[in-house]
């Protein structure tokens, strides 16, 4: 049932040597030359396994990436433009320090990681790749374990108080043929609270893991726009560790993107902690492919927890949605809160989506519970806006929008989310009839 | 059920669910043995061994040849791990692939022929063989008018069927209820047409291996327009120890036609695992309707976890035909491990196909069951109603695939699996595969009480129920739901389950 670690990979990944890995200080060397290991031993993914049978992983391991040609935004302005707050720019995967801001603020140490790597003691030590290797069990991400052998730079966040200006990494892509491998380490200590956003397209071909530990009643809110480039290809990777009373909120937005997967892990380990995990995905297939897939696996560990799921798809064109999501409620983890709602609106006959959202409970005090439906926009609602003078177009994004709106809901900034909401209705406009 | 007594039960879990529970899987009421002499044939699995379970069935060459490409494509096969079970390994060459209780060696010509030993063995699992006014023979059946019901059996007895009641009766109206074997010599073109069609040689590797060794099972076939004049049975019966059954069942409804079937298990209670890999095949021409029942009973194992019987299974429905029908309703409480997937693949327009089950683990079961509706046509409908219970270390799962290909407009199905633990030391899990390719279909898939569904609480509290009440009344009414799809006689087994709700379920 669930894919464990093979002796003899299926698909063995080309051989990383020592001297193929990014050079580092000494921690950074063992946890990279650990992740080879890790990655050696599982073996690159292939359509035959188990979460993998519904995205073709080939595009994403190929020796080079596809090519990508840079968006031109034109006039309009980037996602979270209006936002105050500190910005930290990475263009193909490389750090541009005259377009960021100077990484520091009250009550935060901001780090880049080919710094915090280069150095013989750090204690992202403790994080970088552990979190990774946690997640591998009991179904393994390869892709992860290769970014945390290979990962060029990123950022290495400790956040020791409220924080109140929220931390944005901007991805740029301008290189037709980048292939960026970024890995963030993140550390909320106790009572301390970050908001991280990140847009942009990053790369032809972007790999991106991001390890978050959130210690006893911190808060990590992440708020991510992907897509816009719609030639690009992601696969990103989110590990979180939360401890007790701990707040975990994450909400990705995804217009367009010929391929993208976002894999979240997480893991409640202290009581009444609360992780929450949202997705709003728009895809139109006109112009080339769109397939977008969540993967999401959140374990309870701990008494009373609440968690989450809610990824909402609106699809045309031959768009291609996945959701595969999982929650494992361990024998101990009593009182446990769990919610999982996978839904997609199908707006033409080509679409298609394909879901398994899966329960796995060993604890008999728990409300659990999955919903997962597919289907065309309501034509009684349709009519119904219709007979009171509302135009078919608007009719049906007012529709679309009222689809997206549970998931919306969970970003808990509203600034934030008019700006999100503001840039589906522009999704919407750009891809009417 | 000693385990049971001690177990922390969660607040909220009623009472009476509780002691239904317990009382089903209290002390199993079957597991006697019939000391009856037996013939086998060697242990192990070889071609050799296929071709001898089937001169033993008398069986033409065509036949021969079919279980030898079936076997030389099973060796050639992995064992599927994927579903959440934990078992030990099955050694295949430890097992006798044919046993026959020696009486008969010479095919009685009617039920008066068959050993005393063998019907008095039925009689006293409730089945007897006679044509007589019967609701075979469950318990508390006498409390309820016969009103003429009948219901013509097949019982098979380790390797072979015994015998099938009311032949002459069915005949009349054109059915043909008989053994497969019998069916394989008398009615070859019917057998060469549809056997492998729905669930072909080489679909996994259990249905390889029946298609291989499959001794005896029941064959049906209903002509067309016919509503078959009464409800047919097969009971299936494990007695000789280290001896597998594999049965195999093929069921043809023709255009218009109409049959209910019903199908019930049981074995000795023996501290050595046994193996059971049934293939039932159904083919619903046009306008025709299938009705199939099963209430599996086969032996749990002790509370230990020693012993009981691993039964893997695959049943499929094939409903061919515009408008055709196809209903699977099971009550799993039996076997250690149970390995089966009812489904249905709707070609006909218009066709449906509906999947209620109600499986209970207690002590050391698991459980992996589930459904798969394919939906090929037009303007198809499927229906899935699952309820899994869980007590002492069990675990059990819900493992469905509801699928709509591109070209099944206008298509709907729905969804709804609860499951209920009772204890804290087992597992319930659901793992649903949806893939929709059209979007004039609907999907939905609901996993919880409070999902309920909301016209209905509107209704409820409208009339002044508070919300507890009336998600209790209509959760309840689901739960009957799949009972009362059950039909009379296998309603009366379960009725033992109505006293159970779901509250506190999880999804």
């Amino acid at each position: 049932m669930t894919t464990a670690l093979k002796s003899a990979p299926k698909n063995p990944p080309a051989q990383i040597s020592a001297d193929t890995l990014p050079a580092s200080g000494a921690w950074a060397t063992d946890a990279r030359a650990d992740a080879a290991g890790r990655l050696a031993d599982m073996g690159l993914p292939t359509r035959r396994d188990e979460y993998w049978k519904w995205t073709k992983p080939d595009s994403l391991i190929s020796a080079q990436p596809d090519p990508a040609e840079a968006f031109d935004y034109g006039s309009e302005a980037p996602i979270f433009d209006p936002i105050d707050r500190v910005k930290i720019v990475f263009v193909d995967g490389v750090f541009d320090a005259d377009a960021s801001d100077p990484l520091d603020g009250e009550g935060l140490e901001i780090e880049r990681l080919a710094d915090a790597a280069a150095r013989d003691i750090h204690w992202a030590k403790d994080l970088y790749g552990v979190l990774e290797a946690r997640g591998q069990t009991p179904v393994v991400r390869p892709l992860a374990a290769y970014n945390t052998a290979m990962a060029t730079d990123g950022v290495v966040i400790r956040v020791t108080g409220q924080v109140n200006r929220p931390v944005s990494i901007i991805y740029r892509h301008e290189d037709d043929t980048s292939d960026a491998v970024l890995h963030h380490v993140i550390r909320v200590e106790e009572g301390a609270k970050l908001t991280l956003l990140e847009n942009g397209a990053a790369a032809a071909r972007f790999s991106d893991v991001t390890e978050v530990d959130v210690a006893d009643g911190g808060e990590f809110h992440h708020i991510r726009a992907q897509g816009r480039c719609h030639d690009r290809q992601a696969i990103t990777h989110m590990f979180a560790r939360l401890a007790a009373a701990s707040v975990f909120k994450s909400f990705t937005m995804t217009v367009n993107g010929k391929l993208t997967r976002n894999e979240c892990v997480l893991e409640l380990l202290g009581d009444e902690g609360v992780a929450h995990v949202a997705g709003a995905a728009l895809g139109d297939g006109a112009d080339d492919e769109f397939h977008h897939d969540d993967t999401v696996f959140v374990t309870h560990d701990a008494v009373a927890c609440e968690s989450r799921q809610v990824f909402k798809k609106v699809l045309k064109n031959g768009a291609k949605g996945v959701f595969q999501g999982k929650i494992l409620v361990k024998a101990d983890a009593q009182k446990t809160d769990g919610y999982q709602k996978s839904q997609s609106l199908l707006l033409d006959e080509d679409a298609s989506f394909q879901a398994k959202p899966e329960l796995e409970i060993y604890a008999d005090d728990v409300i659990c519970s999955h919903g997962s439906t597919s289907g065309a926009i309501d034509e009684d609602a349709l009519f119904y806006l219709r007979s009171r003078g509302v135009p078919p177009h608007i009719a049906t994004d007012l529709l679309v929008l009222a689809f997206l709106a549970d998931a919306i809901e969970e970003i808990e900034d509203d600034v934030i989310a008019d700006e999100v909401t503001a840039r589906l209705d522009g999704w919407l406009a750009r891809h009417r009839g | 059920m000693a385990g049971m007594d001690k177990m922390n039960v969660k607040e909220g879990v009623e009472e009476e669910t509780v002691e239904a529970v317990k009382s089903l899987a209290g002390t199993y009421k079957y597991g006697w043995e019939t000391d009856i002499e037996m013939e086998y044939a060697p242990k192990g699995l070889n071609r050799d061994i296929v071709r001898l379970i089937s001169e033993k069935n008398e069986e033409p060459e065509w036949m021969t040849e079919w279980r030898l490409g079936a076997f030389a494509r099973w060796e050639k096969m992995v064992e599927p791990e994927w579903a959440m079970l934990d078992y030990p390994e099955i050694d295949f060459q430890d097992q006798y692939y044919y046993a026959r209780p020696k009486s008969m060696e010479v095919k009685p010509k009617s039920l008066d022929e068959v050993d005393p030993k063998l019907l008095a063995t039925y009689e006293k699992l409730g089945i007897p063989l006679k044509e007589q006014m019967i609701l075979a023979g469950v318990e508390g059946a006498e409390d309820v008018p016969a009103e003429g019901r009948k219901v013509a059996v097949d019982a098979v007895f380790d390797s072979v069927s015994v015998g099938t009641t009311f032949q002459a009766e069915l005949k009349k109206a054109g059915v043909i209820f008989c053994s497969i074997s019998d069916a394989i010599r008398d009615h070859p073109e019917l057998v060469k047409k549809y056997l492998g069609s729905v669930v072909p040689v080489s679909d996994n590797y259990y249905a390889t291996l029946n298609s291989a060794v499959f001794s005896d099972g029941s064959f049906v076939y209903i002509p067309p327009n016919t509503r078959c004049p009464m409800e047919l049975s097969t009971y299936f019966r494990i007695n000789a120890e280290n001896t597998g059954q594999f049965e195999r069942t093929l069921i043809i409804a023709d255009k218009g036609s109409y049959v209910s079937y019903l199908e019930g298990c049981t074995a000795p209670q023996r501290d050595t695992a046994q193996l059971h890999a049934a293939v039932v095949e159904i083919i619903v021409e046009e306008d025709a309707e299938v009705k199939y029942s099963t209430v599996q009973n086969w032996f749990p194992g002790d509370e230990n976890g020693k012993g009981g019987i691993y039964n893997f299974v695959t049943k499929r429905a094939d409903c061919r035909g515009d408008r055709s029908k196809v209903m699977w309703t099971q009550v799993e409480t039996g076997s250690a491990v149970t390995w089966k997937y009812p489904s249905c693949l709707l070609r006909g327009n218009e066709s449906q196909g509906e999947f209620y089950s109600i499986a209970i683990t207690n002590n050391h079961q698991q459980a992996d069951t589930g459904t798969k509706m394919v939906h090929l046509g037009r303007d198809t409908k499927s229906r899935i109603v699952s309820k899994g219970i869980s007590a002492g270390v069990a675990q059990n799962t819900y493992r469905g695939l509801v699928s709509m290909h591109p070209k099944a407009k206008n298509s709907r199905n729905f969804t709804q699996c609860d499951s209920l633990l009772i204890g804290d030391k087992c597992g319930a899990h659901t793992v649903p595969y949806i893939e929709v390719k059209n979007n004039s279909s609907r999907v939905e898939h609901e996993a919880t009480t409070s999902k309920v569904d909301e016209e209905q609480m509107f209704y409820c509290r409208q009339r002044g129920m508070d919300e507890e009440e009336a998600v209790a009344l209509i959760v309840n009414g689901f739960a009957k739901d799949v009972l009362q799809a059950l039909p009379m006689e296998f309603a009366m087994e379960a009725q033992q389950l109505v006293a159970i709700s779901l509250e506190g379920s999880v999804g």
